[in-house]
């Protein structure tokens, strides 16, 4: 069985920044996979990599046994053109840490947006989708408002729903729930914690690790551009081996 | 230390007070300074007025040629060729600004030279240019497509829109590329992480919001080229300001006729501003809670707040 995602020694720099600095590691489809770590440590540019909104420097990406972002023939890489990024990045779903609702639709519309344009379905059979997707994450009432007009929870909430319209096989969560106010936390793990109990393969960069303990399937603590501990998360945050994932726990926890 | 206050059992929860305290009712600042200023103003317009009444001027033939056919053709002409023109440089304007912002050397290189050369140049230089084509190409020729004559091609007309066009595109461009940069780059993020391609994301996301910066700066072209389009008259282009000057030398009435002029583009500048004004709030809905109010909106306001009591506030966004 091939993992859904497998890296290779990835490497990324920015400049002259080195941010990751050779990542392996795999996530089997199924589960829930947490990444946790202090700022900067390269976590959320890891998981732009997975669906090549930053581009790898070395090393290998693989989504569900693809390559991502490039074709291998004959031992050369050829550059994926634009039309083929798109394709790939369509099973992907992603949610970003300040939710990136298209402020000039309602949340019906932001979640109808992808199929309508990508996927070519009919307006009747997508709004259908939309508002059962929009039921699901608890938001039956909102689907003809604006993202002004919700709060911090509600858009990233839309903003799953959103990312679920494309029914992919794989979702990165971005640090979800860093912009909300500590009381709309619980709404947003709630959807994440459905989702997770259904079998979506996730990928989550989190700050919560009671989040990561209960619903993770394992955990990797990154910090300076490498994999330095990985695990259950029980294994990780409650016993944790090396020094710098015992500093960072201690700050946090 | 939590203090009792802090924890307030359910059935004890804290009520606002029944009795609100008495309104209050302040005597407001006094502004002499207004009132300073109302007079003198009065005074100076006294002063203009009476300069204006002594002067030498026939009233009545600003009257008489206002409704003109000569001057109601030019005022057309003038209304034409600045909205055509102004179609021209939106339209250019768009693709150049995506141009100049695309990733291909040769299209931003291109874009950019088309810039520097319509924004550097003066636009009566460009349009003598355009008017004077035939002087080195006395005929156009398009290869299997066209062949005519340079002079039947080059027109009054078609030299003034051209000449404002194609100017007009280079400015647009450069508001274009404000307004599309202006948008958050999280929103393409967004729309490439649903596996939209460059194209469906300018078009759908990015496009559409760049409009609420693009429309207010648009308006203000428009109402500038309106008023450059008095510079085709040195092109034999037949706008307002040549038929009020043909008129005004003929009948010597010269001073009279550029009043005649100078109504008719206000006249034109205000009833284009107004839609402005209304366009723009449109394109501000969603992004603000309360739209602004409107002139009249504002005149009402103020007139009922000077008797202490009124409309409320940005009551037109709810």
């Amino acid at each position: 069985m091939t993992a859904m995602v497998k890296s290779e020694a990835v490497h990324k720099s920015f400049g002259p920044v080195e941010v990751l600095r050779g990542i392996d590691l795999e996530v089997q489809a199924g589960d829930v996979f947490c990444i946790v770590g202090p700022s900067g440590s390269g976590k959320s540019t890891f998981l732009r990599c997975i669906n090549h909104l930053e581009k790898v420097n070395a090393g290998r990406l693989y989504v569900d046994g693809t390559l991502v972002g490039y074709r291998e023939k004959n031992g050369k890489l050829y550059e994926l053109r634009d039309r083929e990024v798109a394709a790939q990045r369509r099973d992907i779903g992603m949610v970003f840490q300040r939710f990136n609702l298209f402020p000039h639709m309602t949340a019906a519309e932001n979640v109808m947006e992808a199929p309508l344009q990508v996927k070519r379905e009919s307006k009747a059979a997508a709004r259908k989708r939309a508002v059962a997707l929009l039921e699901r994450v608890g938001l039956a009432d909102k689907t003809d408002n604006y993202p002004a007009q919700l709060s911090g929870g509600q858009q990233q909430r839309v903003a799953i729903a959103r990312a679920l319209a494309m029914e992919p096989k794989l979702m990165l969560f971005d640090e979800p729930t860093s912009a909300l106010d500590p009381e709309l936390v619980g709404e947003v793990l709630d959807v994440m914690r459905d989702l997770a109990r259904d079998g979506m393969t996730m990928i989550v960069v989190t700050h919560e690790m009671g989040f990561a303990r209960e619903v993770g399937d394992s955990l990797v603590f990154m910090d300076e551009g490498i994999v330095v501990e990985s695990g259950t998360p029980r294994d990780v945050l409650g016993n944790p081996q090396h020094d710098r994932t015992k500093s960072f726990l201690s700050k946090v926890l | 230390m939590t203090t009792p206050t802090d924890k307030v059992p359910s059935d004890g929860a804290p009520q606002p007070s029944k009795s609100a305290p008495e309104a209050i009712r302040a005597i407001p600042v006094r502004h002499y300074g207004r009132y300073v200023a109302a007079v003198v103003v009065l005074a100076l317009l006294g002063l203009l007025a009476n300069a204006v009444a002594g002067a030498d001027l026939r009233w009545e033939a600003v009257g008489d040629y206002f409704f003109d056919d000569q001057i109601l053709e030019g005022a057309k002409n003038t209304i034409v060729v600045s909205v055509l023109s102004m179609i021209m440089g939106l339209v250019l304007g768009i693709v150049l600004a995506v141009m100049r912002m695309s990733k291909n050397p040769v299209t931003s290189t291109v874009a950019w030279g088309y810039i520097w050369f319509f924004r550097g140049t003066p636009v009566y230089v460009q349009l003598l240019l355009w008017f004077n084509l035939a002087l080195v190409f006395p005929i156009l020729n398009l290869g299997p497509l066209y062949k005519d004559e340079m002079t039947d091609v080059m027109t009054p007309f078609m030299a003034a829109l051209l000449g404002l066009g194609l100017n007009e595109a280079a400015y647009m461009a450069e508001i274009c590329r404000a307004g599309i940069q202006s948008v958050d780059e999280g929103q393409t993020e967004a729309s490439q992480a649903l596996g939209m391609t460059q194209q469906q994301n300018m078009r759908r996301i990015v496009l559409p919001q760049a409009m609420r910066v693009i429309v207010p700066p648009t308006g203000n072209e428009f109402i500038n080229l309106l008023k450059t389009s008095s510079l085709c008259s040195v092109v034999m282009f037949e706008e307002l300001l040549r038929k009020a000057q043909n008129i005004g030398n003929t009948s010597g009435a010269v001073i009279e006729l550029l009043i005649v002029a100078t109504i008719w583009y206000l006249a034109i500048t205000t009833v284009f501003s107004i839609g402005q004004y209304y366009l723009e709030r449109r394109y501000a809905r969603g992004s603000l809670r309360a739209l602004p109010l409107t002139p009249w909106q504002k005149v009402r306001q103020n007139v009922f707040t000077w008797h202490g009591r009124g409309p409320s506030a940005g009551g037109a966004g709810a």
